[in-house]
């Protein structure tokens, strides 16, 4: 009881926060931009959020003056280009201005770097009058500018936002769970922070190792299993705090979390799974054949799915959000925004549950797969 | 999927990778073995004491089934001799009596013989002093009647037959 008051509170706090933060960010983007379409602003905005970002900013306003200010702190831009660079973020100012190391100019252009000439040109490949006309969210006509930029992009290494909180994650992580490892040395009774997450690793152990592999060979795929359980989790906890960050909503971070479980599938896989790709019994030869290739196949898009359900569940989770919120400052009424706030907080909850539900299941298919990797013949 | 593609970082894939593998093996080693090494070790702990209790539990209920087989068994004993007891001592009465029994009849049937002997002396007694009393009479009664002695004895005999008879 004292864990779900506590949560509760905790959840009232980091959105009278999040509130705040987000509405002050947009008045003051509001004063500059005057009669900027509102919608488009937001829509930029859930984009941007959604992006990865070379600076760690909490939030930005504007002044009276018209000037922007950032709230945050820059962060190591890590380059290969012929030869590593390494310089802060604060050098390109927000995107305003060409960073020049050891002679080579580099630029930001929608938070990616590209390699440009002192005055930062970006050129465009395709013509900037090819647009693609598809219809948005909100049913109006969306415009996509074909041309992209043909600069050289550089090896791009850099400790971005979601680098920082995955860092910051599995610090956090290995503290917390050596401590607690350490408790056990005084005696196997948990205590401390044990007590609340020795049952969630028996969880991933009782419940998703031991169904799903066996009670014989569960104890290898553990680590995996219950490291990518809390990961995920916690990385998904943090993009609902106000600190505005997003790691799973990466396609590449999900790309990463599951190639580790297709690699750990194949490589662990026993003579009877790779048998059931290439040559599955019980089924006429013909069939044989046209079943090897549908089979190799769904090797990879078993962890394909996983990589897809992460990335899309989480963007989802965070558009819609960020939308409603952002449906206040349409409003501007006194039913909109009350509406909007208690819609934004209702899909919050929800999205403490998709949070543990979406690392829940990842770790659940992970196991699931490993499971078929290691099953002995039952014929 | 263009987009998809297109928003792909390789910088942060890497990171990725890294860190996660990193986090992976150092967990591996200090949390999760640990860890898990302890919960089993407790689970086992656990299981052994249930284990135990139950045996304890067992043991105690043989105990009590042995105790109350003896507290039967020994009923049983106790009743087998209460009733042998008794056997013996009705068969010892019985026993007794029919000892009493033969030994009445001995001595009654001793009384009886005792008696018929006693009986036939006093008679042989009887008759013996009769006959001297009757020959006493008889001498004198012919000693005054009879001269002749020899007829008077052959008189006296006749009538003592006679008496015989009676």
């Amino acid at each position: 009881m004292r864990y779900s008051f506590f949560s509760k509170k905790l959840v009232a706090v980091i959105f009278l926060i999040a509130g705040f933060v987000s509405a002050q960010n947009h008045e003051g983007e509001e004063v500059e931009t005057g009669a900027h379409d509102l919608k488009t602003e937001i829509k930029e905005y859930i984009d941007h959020h959604l992006l990865d970002s070379h600076d760690f900013n909490l939030y930005s306003y504007t002044t009276d003056e018209g000037e922007h200010k950032y709230v945050g702190f820059p962060l190591p831009v890590i380059l290969w280009d012929n030869g590593l660079k390494v310089f802060l973020s604060s050098e390109f100012e927000h995107g305003e201005a060409v960073a020049e190391v050891d002679g080579n100019h580099y630029a930001l252009y929608h938070n990616k770097i590209y390699k440009t000439d002192a005055e930062g040109t970006i050129n465009f490949e395709g013509h900037h009058g090819d647009e693609t006309h598809t219809e948005d969210a909100y049913g109006e006509d969306l415009v996509v500018d074909d041309a992209h930029p043909s600069n050289e992009k550089p090896l791009d290494l850099s400790i971005t936002k979601n680098v920082v909180f995955i860092i910051a994650v599995a610090l956090l992580m290995f503290l917390v769970f050596r401590s607690m490892a350490k408790r056990y040395q005084k005696s196997t009774m948990p205590r401390g922070v044990g007590r609340f997450l020795e049952p969630l690793v028996l969880f991933v152990r009782d419940e998703i190792a031991i169904p799903n592999i066996g009670e014989h060979k569960y104890k290898k795929y553990m680590s995996y299993l219950l490291t990518v359980f809390f990961f995920v989790w916690i990385i998904n906890l943090l993009g609902l705090t106000p600190l505005g960050v997003n790691v799973t909503n990466n396609i590449a971070v999900t790309f990463a979390l599951a190639m580790i479980t297709y690699l750990i599938t194949t490589f662990t896989g026993n003579k009877n799974y790779w048998k059931h790709i290439f040559w599955m019994p019980g089924v006429p030869v013909p069939m044989k054949i046209i079943l090897a290739p549908i089979e190799l196949l769904g090797t990879f898009i078993k962890p394909f799915s996983l990589m897809i359900r992460l990335y899309a569940n989480i963007t989802a989770g965070h558009v819609v959000l960020m939308s409603i919120i952002g449906l206040m400052f349409i409003f501007k009424n006194w039913i909109g925004s009350p509406l909007s706030f208690l819609l934004a907080f209702a899909l919050s909850l929800l999205e403490l549950l998709v949070a543990a539900l979406q690392a829940y299941i990842f770790t659940m298919l992970s196991a699931l797969y490993f499971g078929m990797a290691v099953e002995e013949d039952h014929h | 999927m263009e987009k998809l593609l297109e928003e792909f970082s390789l910088g942060l894939f890497v990171w990725q990778l890294v860190l996660f593998v990193g986090l992976l093996l150092l967990l591996r080693k200090y949390a999760w073995k640990p860890i898990l090494g302890a919960v089993e070790k407790r689970e086992e702990g656990i299981k052994d004491a249930l284990d135990a209790a139950e045996a304890a539990k067992k043991e105690m209920q043989n105990v009590t089934a042995d105790s109350e087989k003896l507290l039967r068994e020994a009923k049983v004993e106790r009743d087998a001799l209460l009733k042998e007891a008794r056997e013996i001592k009705e068969s010892i009465i019985s026993e007794a009596k029919e000892q009493a029994q033969v030994e009445g009849d001995k001595m009654i049937k001793q009384a009886q013989a005792t008696i018929e002997s006693e009986k036939k002396a006093a008679v042989a007694d009887i008759k013996a002093q009769v006959a001297n009393l009757s020959v006493e009479i008889a001498e004198k009664v012919i000693k005054e009647e009879l001269s002749d002695k020899g007829k008077q004895q052959k008189l006296v005999e006749d009538m003592l037959g006679d008496i015989k008879l009676n």
